[in-house]
């Protein structure tokens, strides 16, 4: 009964969830984030890779996405973002939010 | 310094307000600063070991090694603050009358002070290792600000200490016979706030991928991102964008919670009610 359900919440998780494979990519270097705008399409899950080419840590933090991640120095990161609504969403490095700053557009 | 003061100081204001919330309901228990204390010392060790292995942590479970730790440290938090509220609920009444008969000491809550103390831990865990990458960040950077920097760390540290300090003093004005009311309420929506946290923590690691459209977006009245939205969302779980599968989770926590100790509540009474006959000697 236990092993059931949990299969169907794996099957659940992984029969809709965005793959990493077609992952948008996304870097970050001096922290400055390249692109700095990010276009998805809204409604649908979308998965955001993030490259730290620096040597220190930075957390992606986005109050509207809902998401904090830290991503080591010199590592990648999966960022997960949920079925948006056509809009601008707001993210930051939190580590450097002076000069790490940018936008993902949902439409 | 400003920077990292506010960096600082808004990633330990959550942990502030746990171990406030803790002292509070923990009232009465001897030894119990102690429990704080190694729950403070194996959150802040397990930040360091956190932060040293962030790299490694992240590559994890196809990437999803941070997520799926997040998720499960703030489940057993869940389930360790449930325990503690199920105790209660079959002993408060009893400790608060102790409090007042015998001065505060009341021997029989130490137990549930290690689950405490789990929670504590836990929440310096989370909040503090994030501090420790920034912090180190700034370190390892040679510059002349480090210094100044690093000041306004400190002083975030203390904001945060003086958080927990507001939190409990601000419990105790509470009279005695309420104040474990209230702290079982207040421990029940932390417990369903870090429930609902979890479940966004799943979604973002590929898992439990249903119900997750807003179901409402308050962030125009007040965005979690403001002070005030902050610490409404350490303390009961506010989000402005929540979606379906966290407030199930939410209210399904608030409900297992309240029928865990409603039921606790009835067995202590029941058997109190068979044992008051005091057993005969034996002839």
């Amino acid at each position: 009964m236990k092993t059931t359900l949990i299969i169907a919440v794996l099957a659940i998780g992984f029969g809709t969830s965005a793959s990493a494979d077609d992952a948008i990519a996304l870097k970050l270097k001096d922290h400055k984030f390249t692109p700095a705008e990010i276009h998805v399409k809204a409604n649908q899950p979308n998965v955001i890779a993030m490259t730290n080419e620096d040597t220190t840590a930075e957390e992606f933090d986005s109050t509207s996405l809902k998401v904090e991640k830290v991503v080591a120095g010199n590592s990648t990161g999966n960022v997960r973002l949920r079925p948006l609504a056509p809009g601008r969403y707001p993210f930051m490095g939190e580590f450097h939010s002076a000069t790490a700053q940018g936008v993902v557009i949902a439409e | 310094m400003l920077a990292s003061l506010l960096i600082v100081f808004r990633e330990i204001i959550e942990a502030g307000l746990i171990v406030g919330i803790v002292l509070a309901a923990s009232k009465g228990v001897p030894r119990r600063s102690l429990w704080v204390a190694y729950g403070v010392a194996g959150g802040v060790l397990g930040a360091c070991i956190v932060a040293a292995f962030a790299g490694e942590l992240e590559s994890m479970f196809q990437g999803s090694g941070q997520e799926l730790f997040n998720a499960s440290v703030l489940l057993l938090a869940v389930v360790m603050l449930t325990w503690h509220n199920v105790w209660m609920a079959g002993h408060g009444r009893q400790m608060a009358r102790e409090m007042r008969e015998v001065g505060a000491q009341v021997a029989a809550g130490e137990r549930t002070l290690a689950a405490l103390a789990i929670v504590v831990g836990v929440a310096v865990l989370r909040e503090g290792s994030e501090v420790v990458l920034f912090l180190y960040g700034i370190a390892s950077q040679p510059g002349t600000t480090t210094a100044s920097l690093l000041l306004g760390g400190s002083l975030g540290v203390v904001g945060g200490i003086a958080m927990s300090a507001l939190m409990y003093y601000g419990l105790l004005a509470i009279p005695a016979h309420k104040l474990f009311r209230v702290t079982s309420g207040l421990i029940t929506l932390l417990a369903a706030g870090m429930a609902a946290q979890a479940v966004l923590f799943l979604q973002q690691a590929g898992y439990l991928q249903v119900l997750m459209s807003t179901v409402w977006d308050t962030s125009r009245i007040l965005s979690q991102d403001s002070i005030v939205g902050r610490l409404l969302h350490t303390l009961v779980g506010y989000n402005d964008t929540p979606n379906g599968a966290q407030l199930v989770a939410y209210v399904a926590t608030i409900a297992a919670v309240t029928v865990l100790m409603r039921w606790e509540h009835g067995r202590q009474a029941r058997l109190k009610a068979t044992a008051v006959p005091a057993p005969l000697p034996a002839e």
